[in-house]
Order: structure tokens, then C-alpha cells, then sequence
């Protein structure tokens, strides 16, 4: 399967209920206001992109989502369970909700197996043989089984990336969050981490996506969002997005990356 | 490839190439690149070379062939040009046990030997399981049995009379073994969120680091009970095992707590984002990866540590330095400090040498397949 195929159908996946919600989200680093009434909705199943120029706020959006970052004004729910100081609700969510970081973020000193089994069995509480069974299983579907005793640094690039896609996967998330996962490696590594992703997305993942890879946008995404200085400029289906942007802003975001 | 198979001539293989020429210089070309290569370097190298000459000879003439090398009476050292080892055999005895009773010398003897085997044990790879868990306290058990007595038919030896190389081992392992997890605690609550715990940690490091070791060990011995409740007395060898595990402490946080900083913050956000709490995150992920790195400078404290102990004169309690300078006290052999100080130097830097090879050893094992190679 390439980035470049057609787009799926995003219907036949899509559930019709919002398992992300965003509401009049404000967050500000000291005086500086990087996140600016956010207001998103993101369906069951839906894969969405975001992109915009560095330092729009992109990460902070989706860091939000699982509390990596917490914002100070408006409301966020996902699946259900609001995003508050309560730790259980935080808790709640990370289970629900797997990440993939640009710079990968694997344990160097665990190999790659135990990387996948440790939150398996320390947070859901798996037996070992089932969570081991469970890493084997999504190794596996990111092509990678072969390595599970390599320890990360052994591994090249878009290997270590897709063993944390693995991992994330291990925890059974209902939503996916990628933080430019493919902006770290080098060109030729690109295209085996965004295959996976696109498997992915077959499957009916729920993703929302930082990249700033147009096939993988066009492939995959029922929806693009494009951010600059902390708001939500512009959001729609890929084709017309990429070929009638509506915004300026946007359109000038385009001209430079395509 | 398609040409090969159809030529239908056989194959001949070309020559190998040899094998590269040694990338290793020869010992000339190296002594001219890295000793001669310049006025400047030929100078001072021959500067060393003649220093090396003037100073060597006479050491080892003094240390071996001069030197009286048998027990004898000290009047017989006086027509000896080199070192009068007659001193460490007349008082090695006094010197690794102090005042502890003569005849029962083979305990406290006996407790080093075992005391060092827990640490050589606990340094090999197959025991880092739960067997330290036995060994330790058994073997600490007995070992304080072998000094103390008063078990097994073994006479009592209070510890006002222990001395020397048992004293100085004891204060500097257990004091490092202690000190390990509550340099940690102190480590994570000096970064913790929690404004009192982070207060506490911050003060407590500074303070200790502040002050000298000496100020410590008089401190616990002399103003502690000050403080203590009539009639409750606390050991003195407590007392000054409990300030060297507090100053050992302060310390290892500080090393610690530089090892955490270390640590990426993408290691902290996944372990965070996949749901892990904060004390596994730090017991899985942030801990071992920052202990590991932090092994050298940990080494480098306790190497620090273990000869600071010799402080503990102050306090009255005979440590292997101490025991050494009560030894050439003895009018007679008072002319013999030099060998006194050898023999004792000897002593630590066996003990030291062999902590810094293992530091080293264990930085490379822990190391093995994480990183490419
Ligand atoms: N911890 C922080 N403290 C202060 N400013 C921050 C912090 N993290 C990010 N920022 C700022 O917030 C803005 C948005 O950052 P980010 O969400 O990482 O942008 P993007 O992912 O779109 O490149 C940037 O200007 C960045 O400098
Ligand atoms: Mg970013």
C-alpha cells in the first residue's frame, strides 16, 4: 500500500459520534497565547491532519488531547471523560490514547519487546505471556517482529519508529496521536512509517495526524486543519483543501511546502 | 550478470588485494610523533626522562633492595640505608585491628575477609538477583557477631575497642549502601512539584554540602545527644556512621540529580503518555537510564568517600589511618612514619584502584547492545 493511493472511503469507517472534543480552548505559555479558542470535533474513526508552519501550535494542540500540556481555559472531552486536574480522568484518557513523537521516544535501555510490554503490564496490569503475545501481534503488523530482542539503538530510524507505533499500539488506544512522525528520518525511511500509518487508518483508527506529508494527507485524512499563531485557520476535506485553499494564510502555507 | 553465465569461459577469479598495511604505527614512528615532534616536546621529554632517571632508582633501591625486609628489632633498622619494613611486621597487627583484644584478632580478621567477599559477590553479574537480599543481611549479621561477641561462646568486645581496617570498610560500605537510596529520595524530591518536600531536599543538600565533613561527625557525636531524651544514650560508631551516611548522601543526590537532568524530556512525555504513574515512570525508565550514567561520578564519591572516613579520629573512633598513627607513636619505632604511611597508602589504593576498575567494567557491561557498537 503507498502514501499516494486513493483516498478510502471515509465514511465506511467513520462513526457518527465526536470521541474528541475541543471547546473554546485557550492556553498560554506565560503571556504567550499559543492555543486561541480551539474549537474541534473529531468523530470515531476519523482521520484528520494537521499541518501549519512551525511554532503555530500544532503540537500544543494535540499534546492537550492526552495532557501532555494542560490548557487553561475552555473544555476538552475525549471519549467521554473530561480533561481536568483529576489525575484518574488523565489516566483514564492516556489509556485511551496512544502517541507517536517525532523524535520516537523509545526506552533505549529496554529492548524493543520490553518497550512494548512495560505499559501493558504495569497499566493495564496484562500477564506477561499475554502482553508479550499482544507486542508479537502489532511487532508483527508493523513488519518488525524479527527485531524484538534488538534493543533501540540498533535499529535505524523508521524501524525505531515503527516499533513506537507498535508500542502505542500494545495499549489498545481507541485514538492515535502522531507528532510529525516521519519529519526526523531521513527520505528514504519516510515511506515505510507512513505505510504503516496508512494500514492504520484502514483499520478505522481514530488519528489525528501533525505531518506535513500531502500524499499521506490526500491517502488517508476525511479532514485537513491548517493552524497558524495558535487558531484554526482553515479545516476541509484534502482535495479541495490542497487545490482551492480558501485563506490566504493558507494559501501562502501551501505555496511554500508543495 | 547475464554475461558471466554465457561466455562459457570458466571463471577465473582475480587476485585478492592484500591484506591492508598495519594502521598501527611502529614504536619509532610513534615515539617521533607523540615525544619528539616538536623542540618544545623533545625538551620536556627529555626533562622527564632525566627526572624518571634521578628518582626511580633511588625509590626502588629504598623500597626493595636496600630495605630490611624481616622482622627484627628496631635498633636493627638503624644501619639500614632503605625502608625499615621491620616496622609493618612488628605492627601490622595493631595497625589493621587496633586495640582489639590480641588473641582474639582472627575475628575481627576473619569479618574483613567476609565483608569484602559480600562486596566482591555483589559486584558479579550472577548475583544481581535476590540472593543479595539473603547474603546482605546474613552476612552483616555475622560479620557484627564476629566483632561484637557475646553469641556463640564468643567473648564480648565492646566497639570502643574495634580499630582499623574493619572500622574504616564498615563505615565507608554500609554508609555508601545506605546513603544509595536515600540520595535518590533526596535526588527526585528536589525536583518533585511539592513545594515542602522540594524545600526539604533543597535545604538538606545545600546545608550538608556546605559544611565540612569534620563539622558533621562532630556534630552527631558530641551535639546530638545534647539534643537526645535522659538516659538515652546512642552508640558512638552509630553516631558516626549516621553523619557519614548523611554527608554520603548529599552528595550522591547532587550526582544523582545530575544524572536525571540527563534524561530527554521525550523519555518523561512517553512514559506520561502512555499512562505510566509517576513512580514507575521513574523505576522503569527515568532511574535506571540515569543511574547508569551517573556511574562514574557515583564511583568518584565514594572513592572520595572511603578516605574521608579517616576523619572519623575526631570523634575518637579508630579508623586504618588513625590505628597507623598510634602505631609509630611507639617511641622506638617513631623513626619509621615513612613506612607506616606506605604501608596504609598501599592499603587504600588497592581498595580505590580496584573500585575505579570496576566503575569502569560495569559502564561498559551495562552498556553492551544499547548502543550501536
Ligand atoms: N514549554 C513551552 N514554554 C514556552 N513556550 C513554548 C513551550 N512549548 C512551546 N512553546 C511555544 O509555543 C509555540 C507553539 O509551539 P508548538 O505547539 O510546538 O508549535 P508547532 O508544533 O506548531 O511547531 C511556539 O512558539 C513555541 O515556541
Ligand atoms: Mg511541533
Amino acid at each position: 500500500m503507498s502514501a499516494t493511493a486513493p483516498a478510502e472511503t471515509a465514511a465506511s469507517t467513520m462513526g457518527s459520534h465526536d470521541v474528541i472534543t475541543m471547546s473554546g480552548v485557550n492556553k498560554w505559555y506565560g503571556d504567550f497565547h499559543v492555543l486561541k479558542d480551539i474549537n474541534l470535533a473529531v468523530k470515531s474513526g476519523e482521520r484528520i491532519v494537521v499541518c501549519g508552519p512551525s511554532g503555530s501550535g500544532k503540537s500544543t494542540l494535540i499534546r492537550c488531547i492526552n495532557r501532555l500540556e494542560e490548557h487553561q481555559e475552555g473544555a476538552i472531552n475525549v471519549d467521554g471523560i473530561e480533561l481536568t486536574d483529576n489525575i484518574k480522568n488523565i489516566d483514564a484518557v492516556r489509556a485511551e490514547v496512544g502517541m507517536v513523537f517525532q523524535h520516537f521516544n523509545l526506552f533505549p535501555h529496554l529492548s524493543v519487546l520490553d518497550n512494548c510490554t512495560l505499559a501493558p503490564i504495569w497499566v493495564k496490569k496484562q500477564p506477561k505471556a499475554e502482553a508479550e503475545a499482544t507486542a508479537m501481534k502489532y511487532l508483527e503488523r508493523v513488519r518488525i517482529a524479527e527485531q524484538a530482542p534488538k534493543y533501540p539503538g540498533q535499529l535505524s530510524g523508521g524501524q525505531q519508529q515503527r516499533v513506537a507505533i507498535a508500542r502505542a499500539l500494545c495499549m489498545t488506544p481507541k485514538i492515535m496521536l502522531f507528532d510529525e512522525p516521519t519529519s526526523a528520518l531521513d527520505p528514504e525511511m519516510v515511506k515505510e512509517v507512513l505505510d504503516t500509518m496508512v494500514d492504520l487508518a484502514k483499520e478505522g483508527m481514530t488519528m489525528l495526524c501533525v505531518t506535513h506529508e500531502m500524499g499521506f494527507a490526500k491517502a488517508v485524512a476525511d479532514r485537513v486543519i491548517f493552524m497558524d499563531q495558535g487558531e484554526i485557520v482553515e479545516q476541509n476535506e484534502p482535495n479541495a483543501f490542497f487545490d482551492n485553499p480558501q485563506n490566504p494564510r493558507t494559501q501562502e502555507f501551501l505555496n511554500q511546502i508543495l | 550478470m547475464a554475461d558471466i553465465t554465457n561466455t562459457g569461459a570458466d571463471f577465473v577469479p582475480t587476485q585478492a588485494r592484500p591484506a591492508p598495511a598495519s594502521v598501527r604505527p611502529g614504536p619509532m614512528t610513534w615515539l617521533k610523533e607523540n615525544l619528539f615532534n616538536t623542540w618544545y616536546n623533545t625538551l620536556f621529554t627529555l626533562g622527564g626522562i632525566y627526572l624518571l632517571v634521578q628518582t626511580i632508582p633511588g625509590l626502588i633501591d629504598w623500597f626493595f633492595a636496600s630495605a630490611l625486609w624481616e622482622a627484627a628489632p628496631a635498633d636493627a633498622c638503624k644501619e639500614i640505608a632503605g625502608a625499615c619494613w621491620a616496622f609493618v611486621y612488628e605492627k601490622w597487627r595493631f595497625i589493621l585491628f587496633g586495640t582489639y583484644p590480641f588473641e582474639q584478632q582472627w575475628r575481627p580478621g576473619t569479618a574483613v575477609v567476609l565483608f569484602i567477599g559480600m562486596v566482591v559477590i555483589s559486584c558479579m553479574k550472577p548475583f544481581w538477583n535476590k540472593s543479595l537480599l539473603v547474603i546482605w543481611p546474613v552476612g552483616l549479621a555475622v560479620t557484627w557477631i564476629l566483632l561484637s561477641g557475646g553469641l556463640f561462646g564468643l567473648d564480648h568486645v565492646p566497639n570502643n575497642l574495634w580499630g582499623g581496617l574493619p572500622i574504616t570498610l564498615m563505615l565507608a560500605v554500609i554508609g555508601a549502601i545506605v546513603a544509595f537510596p536515600v540520595s535518590i529520595a533526596l535526588a527526585l524530591g528536589r525536583r518533585s512539584n511539592m513545594p515542602i518536600i522540594k524545600a526539604f531536599c533543597v535545604g538538606y543538600i545545600e546545608l550538608i554540602r556546605g559544611v565540612p565533613l569534620i563539622t558533621v561527625l562532630f556534630m552527631a557525636s558530641v551535639m546530638f545527644p545534647l539534643f537526645m531524651p535522659e538516659g538515652i544514650t546512642i552508640d558512638k560508631l552509630l553516631r558516626a556512621q549516621v553523619a557519614i551516611i548523611m554527608f554520603m548522601a548529599a552528595y550522591l543526590a547532587e550526582v544523582v540529580r545530575g544524572g536525571l537532568q540527563a534524561i530527554p524530556k521525550g523519555q518523561y512525555e512517553a512514559a506520561d503518555a502512555m499512562g505510566l504513574s509517576y513512580w514507575q515512570a521513574m523505576v522503569f525508565i527515568i532511574l535506571p537510564q540515569a543511574l547508569k550514567i551517573t556511574i562514574p561520578p557515583q564511583v568518584n564519591t565514594f572513592i572520595g568517600m572511603f578516605k574521608d572516613t579517616s576523619l572519623v579520629l575526631i570523634v575518637g573512633i579508630f579508623d586504618l589511618m588513625f590505628t597507623m598513627r598510634v602505631a609509630i607513636n611507639d617511641l622506638e619505632w617513631r623513626a619509621y612514619y615513612l613506612e607506616g604511611m606506605v604501608f596504609v597508602a598501599i592499603l587504600y589504593f588497592i581498595f580505590c584502584y580496584s573500585m575505579s576498575k570496576y566503575s569502569q567494567w560495569l559502564e561498559g557491561e551495562l552498556h553492551r547492545g544499547h548502543k550501536r557498537l
